[in-house]
């Protein structure tokens, strides 16, 4: 399997992101948003980070970039794309995924370890877990409050595009589970196609028990197969 | 040719900024409000004399990229 990690000015989980993806076993090739071509890729990867310095809102500027433009034709061509955290951000800027990230209810920065549930574990990114399985996963965001209009709502919970929403460690989706205010604890989804997945908590934080866990892994193994 | 924009959040979107603000104004002993709605302000000057053209160009920079639509409303008018 070939990925490819974007990067942009401001992007800080990049290398992060490679690291799993190599341990993985992916092959992956780094693109610095300037370039035009895109290397032939089974998975292209958004990182979290801060582009931009989060200027006008939180991935408006990354999601006019020229390599962009690629990854808006590859990934309505069926090419897998993973958004995680401000990469996310981008791809709702990008349209690729509808909705938005509103700032934290709190608003507060919030960087903690929470749970979360596996609602659909049919798609390419999640088949490893098992369905309603509880995740301990990192989040680190200030603008993670997902937010869309009703029409957009109810297309998600009907057609199953919702991968994962915000639980305690018991797996209940409550109000108090809810770390930045998301609307029904959403927190990642999917695009109708299913080749495109959103997420803002840090999957490829979670691929070692000697720093985390490992409850990231089954995320990117898979996609291999 | 310059036009302001302001971009504000549109009214069924929770504004907790905004919000945070009247609640300092109001402890500040400024009670006389009724509600603050914070948003986001950008002076544009267009290269183009006629003013219906300029508004449009104006118009087309914030669907493109000034305003996200699904959360927030905005208003163009000339300065």
């Amino acid at each position: 399997m070939k990925s490819t990690v974007i990067v942009f000015p401001g992007s800080n989980c990049d290398r992060d992101v490679a690291v799993a993806l190599e341990k993985m076993q992916f092959k992956n090739q780094m693109v610095w948003h300037k370039e035009t071509k895109l290397p032939k890729s089974d998975l292209i990867v958004v990182p979290g980070g801060f582009s931009y310095g989060d200027y006008l809102r939180s991935g408006a500027i990354a999601g006019k970039s020229l390599i962009i433009d690629e990854v808006i034709k590859v990934a309505n061509s069926g090419c897998l794309v993973l958004g995680i955290c401000n990469g996310f951000q981008i791809l709702t800027e990008t349209g690729l995924l509808k909705g938005t990230l509103l700032r934290n209810k709190n608003l507060k920065f919030i960087n903690k370890d929470i749970h979360i549930k596996v609602l659909n574990n049919k798609s390419k990114f999640t088949h490893k877990y098992k369905k309603e399985q509880i995740l301990k996963i990192n989040i680190a965001h200030n603008e993670g409050n997902f937010f869309t209009d009703t029409h957009h709502l109810e297309e998600l919970e009907k057609e199953n595009l919702i991968a994962f929403k915000y639980c305690d460690e018991k797996g209940d989706i409550n109000e108090q589970s809810n770390p930045n205010g998301s609307l029904n604890n959403i927190a990642g989804i999917f695009n109708s196609n299913k080749n495109i997945l959103g997420m803002m908590p840090h999957p490829e934080r979670m691929i070692d028990d000697l720093i985390s866990n490992k409850d990231g892994v089954n995320l990117f193994s898979s996609l291999l197969n | 040719m310059k036009f302001s924009v302001t971009v504000t959040l549109k009214k069924d979107v929770l504004d907790p900024q905004g919000k945070v603000v009247q609640n300092t104004l109001i402890n500040m002993g400024l009670s006389d409000l009724k509600s603050i709605r914070q948003g986001k302000h950008f002076e544009i000057e267009v290269d183009e004399k006629d003013e219906t053209t300029a508004k449009k160009k104006v118009d087309v920079m914030c669907k493109k990229l000034l305003v996200n639509l699904i959360i927030e409303d905005y208003k163009i008018s000339k300065i």
